[in-house]
């Protein structure tokens, strides 16, 4: 077990994660910049095919990407210290703000600030929204279940996990059933 | 005992959030509603504190979820819940990483997930749009004008517009648009506060 290069994954993640501002997306040029250019951990080729694994498995799309690069340089040790360092700063900022912040919470300068954000979120989740849009529904079998997770997740109280097992399995049987015709 | 059950809503939300950060909303909005641990509004906070400040939304979205629910240490069970589902994922993908690639299963699972994920999002967005722009309560003494907050629905209209369609502005990173709402926010006292 290489402890130095887990202790080396570990200081990079934590730069990535740091520098990475605003999600998975704007993680990329920061992952490209330290991981392939300052350490040559990996190649342009494969950065890209970790990267899009990282974005069609479960979870945060810079986590898995940082869990891949470490596993592929030295094994679940360092797959493991890559993780950490990716979410350690995480850690740190966040508990330090939510801190803070539920001391000033009841302040009307803060309600007010916060009452206006929650709008400008709802605006970014919709720009997210149509941006994943565009690359999920891409016919009319992915339009179908567009519509019917959305209808169902609106009006009834099912959880997400029963909308993800069913989808997958109507991908599965849509394309099945494609394939033989 | 609530650390356990944090961790165990978090282990789910990791393993069924597939898309990114956002895809861990809805869990988090259906989370709100059957445990009682936070509300829709606080949520909507937390979002957009994990949205301003570095690191990836999904990893600051939960661990200020775990902070608000149990402390420091529900913060890092929170977010460890989060992250170790798809720790193991990669570990066994990265051993067949051709074969996953290539695997017609694999492509016709996330075929089906994804516009499902989509779909989740955007319903956890009409939630969180009826909080913001619509009052009930407001109803019964100012009719029909009074159910829309038409302030909001302006700045939402606002924000839109300008990273869609203007050139000048819709390349800026979010934390502009942020700092931008939270302004107009105290300067119209959106919270009537």
């Amino acid at each position: 077990m290489d402890l130095k290069l887990a202790g080396a994954l570990f200081v990079s993640f934590a730069k990535i994660g740091v520098m990475t501002f605003g999600g998975g997306y704007a993680m990329l040029p920061m992952l490209q910049r330290e991981v392939v250019d300052a350490r040559g951990w990996a190649t342009e080729e494969e950065l890209a095919d970790y990267y899009a694994i990282g974005q069609c498995t479960p979870g945060v799309i810079a986590v898995n990407t940082a869990t891949f690069i470490g596993q592929k340089l030295g094994g679940p040790l360092c797959a493991a210290a890559a993780t950490l360092g990716v979410v350690f700063p995480s850690l740190v900022i966040i508990t330090v703000i939510a801190a803070l912040l539920s001391n000033f919470a009841s302040y009307p300068i803060v309600r007010n600030a916060f009452a206006g954000i929650r709008v400008c979120v709802c605006a970014l989740i919709l720009n997210a929204v149509v941006k994943l849009w565009k690359k999920a529904v891409v016919d009319l079998p992915t339009a179908l279940i567009f519509l019917a997770v959305l209808a169902l997740a609106v009006f009834t109280g099912l959880s997400p996990v029963i909308f993800v097992v069913a989808a997958a399995l109507a991908g599965v049987a849509v394309k099945a059933w494609g394939a033989r015709k | 005992m609530m650390y356990l059950q944090l961790f165990w809503e978090f282990f789910k939300t990791g393993l069924f959030a597939v898309g990114g950060g956002m895809a861990t909303v809805p869990f988090l909005s259906e989370m709100a509603e059957r445990t009682g641990w936070f509300t829709p509004e606080m949520l909507a906070d937390m979002i957009a504190v994990g949205e301003s400040t570095p690191g990836p939304i999904g990893v600051n979205t939960a661990t200020y979820v775990g902070y608000t629910v149990g402390g420091i240490p529900g913060g890092v069970v929170a977010t460890l819940g989060l992250v170790l589902p798809s720790f193991f994922v990669i570990l066994i993908v990265s051993a067949f990483l051709k074969a996953f690639r290539s695997n017609r299963y694999v492509e016709r699972v996330f075929y089906g997930i994804r516009p499902a994920s989509v779909a989740m999002i955007a319903a956890a967005l009409v939630a969180l749009l009826r909080i913001c722009l619509v009052h009930t309560e407001a109803l019964a003494d100012g009719g029909i004008g009074a159910l829309i907050d038409w302030r909001g629905l302006a700045l939402f209209a606002l924000v839109w517009v300008l990273t869609n369609l203007v050139k000048q502005t819709k390349k800026l990173h979010p934390i502009v648009f942020i700092a931008f709402s939270a302004a107009v926010g105290i300067v119209f006292r959106f919270a009537g506060a």
